[in-house]
């Protein structure tokens, strides 16, 4: 870990680590996922290597067609596909949420990478920081 | 070890702020660093100096403050978070046109970016919530 602490790529000499954002929540219902996508668009003026997982409920915060208008919600779900615009783009999603869900690749709005259970865990392993959201 | 303390849920509701509260004071207590601790989501309610709870149960909000005063520790409240919930220092409320403020002693109002330098500047980022 003291290694990639002192890793210093980018940043004019500032610190650069592994930030996972791991997203669990629908995204309506509670507040968890817009407040945690407000931390990844501030949190991507840090310069920061950043990448995004989502698993259980929360593969539903990417999927298309989200209407909100009976719940009287903002749609918020257009936002991630600005996270490009941040060079947020390692976007990763459980394959066993997915599959528990009936939802397929093609559902979502974003490009994602599909990882399985092992690979959730060695993603979580690597990075230095986990938020869970 | 350098901690990072992220609170996720408002005191009496979810056991989260408790948790935290006592991770943070053992922590401290085996002679550990918290860098700071971050109030997010509910957890801004933490910070509200007008939580009256009943005289015979823990006063969640006190105990932080008193915490926080005897290992001056940097207690972080959300300014995003704060504002949807109505939790505001002298100066929110000003800008705002709120006509009081009720920030508790030892408590600061900043940004989300005082989160991610948390984590950056720790060792461990811990995260109590559901």
């Amino acid at each position: 870990m003291t290694d990639e602490m002192m890793d210093d790529e980018e940043g004019g000499g500032g610190e650069v680590k592994t930030f996972l954002y791991v997203n669990r929540k629908a995204p309506y219902g509670t507040i968890y996922a817009l407040e945690s996508l407000e931390v990844v668009l501030i949190g991507a003026a840090f310069e920061q290597d950043v990448s995004m997982l989502f698993v259980d409920d929360g593969v539903y915060q990417i999927k298309k067609g989200q209407d909100t208008t009976g719940v009287e919600m903002k749609n918020f779900s257009p936002t991630y596909r600005a996270l490009e615009m941040y060079d947020v783009e390692k976007l990763y999603v459980d394959r066993e949420s997915l599959e528990a869900r009936g939802l397929t690749e093609d559902d979502l709005i974003v490009p994602v990478e599909i990882l399985d259970t092992e690979q959730v865990q060695d993603l979580m392993e690597s990075q230095d920081v986990v938020l869970s959201f | 070890m350098k901690f990072s303390i992220q609170v996720n849920e408002g005191p009496y509701t979810h056991q989260a702020s408790d948790t935290a509260y006592q991770f943070t004071k053992a922590a401290l207590e085996k002679g550990h660093e918290i860098f700071r601790v971050f109030f997010y989501h509910d957890g801004v309610n933490n910070g509200t100096r007008l939580t009256t709870p009943p005289q015979d149960d823990r006063n969640i909000v006190q105990r932080w403050s008193q915490l926080g005063e005897q290992y001056d520790l940097d207690l972080v409240v959300c300014v995003a978070a704060a504002q949807r919930r109505g939790i505001a220092d002298a100066d929110e409320a000003k800008r705002n046109g709120k006509d009081t403020d009720n920030i508790a002693p030892g408590f600061r109002i900043s940004g989300l970016g005082q989160l991610i330098e948390a984590g950056i500047q720790a060792e461990r980022l811990m995260v109590f919530g559901d």
